[in-house]
């Protein structure tokens, strides 16, 4: 019991140390603070690549979040801002890049390799099935018979 | 059965080798910039020395590296040396001291020696975000229009000079002859 306590204080320390980066800006209104978080998860942080712009730490984060805070200020809608964060660091900081001809690989890659695994696996179970027919009836011929009563003796014997 | 069949899987193989090879000399920190072949963004920022006032109209008329640089950014240091044996040589350097404090910078440039022929203070930043900037050291080579040409992102050793930079700052410096 004692153990248990100690391991839920020591998770109730710890659980400040695991926040993220928490700025304090003021909202117009909750639509703005909603729009703000959906915009800086939707966005890669250049710096710390596998992390999005609300979760880091990193310098370059806060003053991205700095700079959409003050777009969403001026009123700019959310395609004016992905597109003047990807003027400068190109597609790379979109979680959902544009479809392009570049990035179209990214969209219907997995699609087409699904595609292709389900091709290959209706292709196997259609061979499958039409093998036993083509090894003619499933009864046994004569010699095939006398081989298996051969070997069933054979067996028995032992 | 077909024969030719036999060679998906060696096919399949090879496909993947071949990616996974590539991927073992790709470097993820490494972002393809989407400033190339568009002009220096507008800026209206003080000099680091001095109280110019420095604008993008500065940065024409030669082909240069542009330097994001700074006094808190460890690799600057060894980078440093570099920029100022090439500064010697001839090659253009101009310089964005990217969110720094202006009194370090001073004394970075005097102790070490400034290999930069314009020095531009970005205290907050702004310039850098214009630019695409996520980190220093980066550098930027500009022709002599002022426009992008050209990133790299990291430090600048000889071998980077030699290998990557020296060239397309000769083509550029070509370019710009009548």
């Amino acid at each position: 019991m004692k153990r248990w306590l100690a391991a839920a204080a020591l998770g109730l320390a710890l659980s400040g140390v695991a926040q993220g980066a928490i700025d304090t800006y003021e909202f117009a209104n909750d639509a703005e603070r909603a729009r703000f978080r959906e915009l800086t998860q939707e966005l890669r942080c250049p710096k710390c690549q596998n992390q999005d712009i609300a979760d880091s730490n990193a310098p370059i984060a806060t003053d991205l979040r700095r700079e959409i805070y003050r777009m969403l200020g001026e009123g700019k809608d959310n395609q004016q801002i992905l597109d003047f964060m990807v003027a400068r660091y190109g597609d790379f900081v979109l979680y959902k890049p544009a479809l392009t001809s570049k990035t179209a690989v990214l969209w219907f890659g997995p699609f087409a390799l699904l595609l292709g695994g389900l091709v290959l696996i209706g292709v196997i179970v259609g061979r499958r099935r039409r093998a036993p027919q083509a090894a003619g009836s499933d009864t046994l011929s004569v010699e095939e018979r006398q081989r298996l009563d051969t070997l069933l003796d054979k067996t028995k014997d032992d | 059965m077909k024969r030719w069949l036999m060679l998906v899987p060696l096919a399949v193989f090879l496909g993947m080798a071949w990616f996974l090879y590539r991927g073992l000399y790709l470097d993820p920190t490494e972002l393809p910039s989407a400033m190339i072949d568009k002009p220096f963004p507008a800026f209206s920022l003080p000099a680091v020395e001095g109280d110019k006032t420095l604008t993008e109209a500065d940065l024409k008329g030669k082909p240069a590296l542009v330097n994001v640089w700074a006094t808190w950014c460890i690799s600057c240091r060894v980078e440093h040396p570099v920029l100022t044996k090439l500064a010697e040589q001839g090659v253009v350097i101009y310089g964005v001291n990217y969110k720094d404090v202006n009194a370090d910078a001073k004394k970075w440039l005097k102790d070490f020696h400034n290999p930069y022929q314009l020095d531009i203070n970005d205290a907050d930043g702004s310039l850098g975000l214009n630019l695409g900037v996520y980190g220093a050291p980066e550098t930027f080579l500009i022709d002599s229009k002022g426009i992008i040409r050209h990133k790299f992102v990291g430090v600048i050793d000889e071998t980077v000079w030699r290998e990557q930079l020296a060239s397309r700052y000769q083509a550029l410096v070509d370019e710009a002859k009548p």
